[in-house]
């Protein structure tokens, strides 16, 4: 296996974006491939993520090639997934040899449509769709399920949520955040039982943009290169019915894969949507109490759908970095209810 | 009990359209019956309609330029197939015209024109809709027709097809 | 260095305008199933699968592989959905191969697929949207003025495009899964048919398909025990290139050249006509032959019309064209790519009966998308690189 490190990363995130989807990416990308000091031209594969119902278009991914400089031409792919996939797939491709860098990206807006009901459309639809289960009430009937069989409670829901916005105040890309009180958050009422708005996620429109280099030449570009030391992903049955929805198996599996506990665990960004989910992601992964989830503010302070994924990847690696940390899990899921999840243990040296 | 072999759906879901910075301000131009073009700040090459962005340097456009609104027709086609989203109804020209002071064809229709008539290197001209349905739509631009003016010779263009 | 990648197990579904007798999983599964059993394989022998379609509007579902996933047996697998427009069937087999390229996996299975019946294909290629003008027809409409720009370049006789059709459709009688049969098609009948996009003739267009194919990429371990003649690739190459800027070339696009470029350098071919036995190419639109021809490195610029004119791309010609009928005879859209790749590779394994050409060793599988921008291309041989 070859190593392969970080060497940047930049994103982008707003409520509200008067920009279009290249006017947000464009910059981002510029940045990431600016910092991390090699030129375009010699960055061997471009990989990214995108949805076209996202956005409202077929084809969705195309007018961003011109925002990454795709002249000459450019050996790259599209995954019509949250951009950790496109990092695998980047990932995967230079262990095949065939490359030896990479820069990958992904990019949504949220804003232009309603979000949740766009996402009614990403189940069966044969016996799902057409009742039109918008994806908070999903989440919620996930809720249920995991605060019945754990006996956890709304409190600690709302535990989650106050200390993601405290620590998302910190966090320059944070459209959600600040000091609460958690009786406060629990006198609200519920949106969808038991989740009450403050346990969702916030719409927002963003890209980010990451380059990934093979090798020593990590460190001559990177004062402090962050090392993917394991990478797994799996994916579930989408129907609610036939998975046990207060545990994420697949979770649990790409942990074991990707080795989370191989080495000490200093932090975890994790990709949970909902209060509830971080939750249950931090016991499919093992992590225990001392372990700082989410320092960034997570997902529950900003959720650009598609690019949030890679956002934890990146926010866990640009710690690391900045010597805050030396080892790290980043998660990335997609799919109603935890449906496909993506582990990511990074390492600094 | 008879199988049920298929189910239909409908689905309608409305998304806030944002042009973005560049596209609006073409259309505000479209609004004033100006053609807007923008210049790539490195290869110095002006797109029409502007988009912001030069696909083949990766950066942005941003000096404003304003267009003649007529060119000539790099390349086109006659379409014969009706179908449901076009607004025009076959058989019509599409042709890419490169409008004087452009670097790249954008699509419009031509009329006014015998279909057999038409041809690479024509000189057309932009038949706009009354002063006062102009508005931010490319629909401003009702077709293109052609003009009295000799072809365009095919080295003018030909690096544009 | 890449670990080497063969390919074991090759399923098709029968290709037809509406397949309104199977669900979309059972559309999928139909292919699946039918490349497992080919590699002499179960689900529970796959490591990972990669999906591949085009744009989700043409299903009305979102992320339709989310719930097709559990279909082909990928509950507790990696699963990985690839969408690169038109070329995505292609990419998704270079995906497939990558996975066991890089030593991670075994035996990876992949499928790409439309059921474009159950939405509308037409509104979905092209959604509207506000401020602008429909003007371009579909497809068609897109590529016809690029055509008519090739004749003036190439100088071609206007009946190439016809010839091409005609060939691509006598081929496609002899392929099972072929969805476009017309029995005794002449010249006549494609000249006369009607005129849609002026020069593309009705007959001269790819139809719009549902279907499903599916293939298995295995490791030279996992080969060596497979029943059949592994495919082994030689080589896997993509390009892309931004859709519209100054001076772009779209009839000779510098992205299917250099994809040619790198193809050919990684399997070591300094010849291709000479060393390539046979080629699927994706031919949408009859004149997209000659041109694909002259980018892959067939023909000068310019001459790709020639080998047409001549019968070298005939099925009993020197280099064998789109022997299954091609995309102008099926054409689910997401799939189309990932058919040539399998087609390529059943002449190498010699499995493709009734259009099956002799002594072939090498074959090429292509794929392209979007505004003739996106290049995905694959060699692969009865021997292994």
């Amino acid at each position: 296996m070859r190593d392969v490190a970080i060497v940047s990363f930049a994103q982008s995130a707003k409520a509200r974006e008067i920009r279009n989807e290249i006017e947000i990416l464009m910059p981002v990308v510029q940045e990431a491939v600016r910092n991390s000091k090699l030129p375009r031209q010699e960055i061997g594969f471009t990989c990214s993520g995108s949805s076209d119902y996202l956005q409202g278009q077929s084809f969705a991914f195309v007018g961003a090639l011109d925002a990454v400089g795709a002249w000459p031409p450019i050996k790259e792919s599209h995954v019509e997934m949250d951009g950790a996939w496109a990092l695998y797939e980047a990932w995967i491709k230079i262990q095949t040899g065939d490359v030896d860098s990479a820069l990958v990206y992904s990019f949504g807006k949220s804003s232009p449509g309603d979000l949740p009901e766009i996402l009614a459309l990403q189940l069966d639809p044969y016996t799902m769709t057409p009742l039109w289960p918008d994806a908070d009430s999903l989440a919620a009937l996930q809720a249920r399920a995991f605060l019945e069989a754990t006996g956890k409670s709304e409190r600690d829901l709302a535990q989650v949520v106050a200390r993601s916005r405290r620590d998302a105040v910190g966090n320059p890309h944070a459209v959600v955040s600040g000091a609460v009180d958690v009786e406060k958050l629990l006198a609200e009422p519920h949106y969808r039982s038991p989740l009450r708005a403050h346990d969702l996620p916030p719409i927002t429109d963003g890209a980010s943009a990451m380059v990934v280099v093979a090798g020593e030449r990590a460190r001559k570009l990177c004062e402090r290169p962050v090392w993917i030391r394991g990478f797994d992903h799996r994916i579930e049955p989408l129907g609610l019915g036939l998975r046990d929805l207060a545990r994420s198996a697949s979770t649990e599996i790409a942990g074991q894969k990707a080795g989370v506990h191989k080495g000490k665990v200093d932090f975890a960004e994790l990709h949970a949507p909902y209060a509830h989910q971080e939750l249950i992601l931090r016991a499919a992964l093992g992590l225990g109490e001392n372990v700082t989830i989410n320092p960034s503010g997570g997902a529950l302070a900003s959720h650009p759908l598609m690019v949030a994924g890679l956002i934890r990847i990146g926010e866990a690696a640009t710690r690391i970095m900045a010597r805050r940390g030396d080892r790290a899990v980043a998660h990335a899921t997609q799919g109603p209810c935890l449906q496909q999840n993506l582990v990511c243990v990074l390492e600094g040296d | 009990m008879e199988l049920v072999k298929s189910i239909t759906t409908p689905v309608v879901l409305d998304y806030d359209y944002v042009t973005g910075r560049a596209q609006s301000r073409f259309l505000r131009g479209i609004a004033e019956g100006r053609i807007l073009g923008q210049r790539c700040v490195e290869c110095r090459r002006v797109y029409v309609p502007s988009r912001g962005a030069c696909g083949r340097c990766g950066v942005r456009t941003e000096e404003e330029i304003q267009v003649a609104d007529k060119g000539t027709v790099t390349t086109f086609c006659i379409v014969r197939v009706p179908s449901e989203n076009l607004s025009f109804n076959p058989p019509y020209v599409c042709a890419a015209v490169l409008l004087d002071g452009a670097d790249i064809p954008f699509n419009h229709v031509l009329q006014e024109c015998a279909l057999e008539d038409v041809r690479m290197g024509m000189r057309v001209q932009a038949v706009w809709v009354e002063r006062e349905l102009l508005g931010p739509t490319m629909s401003s631009i009702r077709y293109f027709k052609p003009i009295a003016e000799p072809d365009a010779a095919f080295d003018t263009f030909k690096e544009h097809l | 260095m890449a670990e080497r990648s063969a390919v074991i197990g090759i399923g098709q579904t029968k290709y037809d305008a509406k397949r309104i007798d199977v669900s979309m999983p059972g559309l999928l599964r139909e292919a699946a199933l039918r490349a497992l059993e080919d590699a002499d394989l179960g689900f529970a022998d796959i490591d990972a699968v990669v999906i591949g379609k085009a744009p989700d509007m043409f299903e009305g579902v979102m992320m339709p592989e989310l719930f097709l996933a559990e279909a082909l047996g990928g509950a507790g697998k990696p699963m990985i959905r690839v969408h690169t427009a038109g070329s995505v069937g292609g990419s998704t087999g270079i995906v497939a191969s990558s996975l066991v390229e890089s030593g991670v996996f075994e035996r990876v299975l992949c499928v790409a697929f439309e059921k474009q019946s159950e939405s509308n294909a037409m509104w979905a290629l092209t959604v509207s949207t506000p401020f602008s003008v429909a003007v371009v027809a579909g497809a068609g409409g897109y590529f016809a003025p690029l055509i008519r720009a090739y004749i003036r370049r190439s100088g071609a006789p206007e009946d190439t495009g016809i010839r091409v059709a005609l060939k691509d459709r006598q081929n496609a009688l002899k392929n099972p899964y072929a969805h476009v049969k017309i029995p005794d098609i002449t010249f006549d009948q494609v000249m006369n048919s009607p005129m849609l996009w002026d020069p593309i003739r009705y007959l001269e267009t790819c139809p719009s398909s549902d279907g499903a194919c599916a293939m298995i990429f295995a490791s030279e371990r996992a080969a060596a025990k497979a029943p059949g003649k592994p495919a082994w690739v030689h080589a896997t190459a993509m390009r892309s290139e931004p859709t519209m800027f100054a001076g772009r070339d779209q009839v000779n696009p510098l992205a299917a050249r250099m994809n040619a470029k790198d193809l050919y350098a990684k399997a070591r071919i300094t010849n291709p006509r000479a060393e390539i036995d046979c080629a699927e190419i994706y031919v949408p639109f009859s004149w997209f032959e000659p041109m694909w021809l002259e980018s892959m490195g067939f023909a000068e610029e310019g001459s790709g019309w020639k080998m047409t004119y001549e019968g070298a791309t005939a099925l009993d010609g020197d280099l064998p064209v789109n022997m299954s009928g091609g995309v102008l005879s099926s054409n689910p859209i997401g799939a189309s790519g990932l058919i040539r790749f399998a087609e390529a590779a059943m002449q190498v394994r010699g499995q493709a009966g009734g259009h099956q050409v002799d002594g072939v060793h090498k074959a090429l599988g292509h794929a392209y998308g979007g505004g003739s921008q996106y290049f995905s291309t694959y060699i692969v041989a009865d021997h292994k690189p």
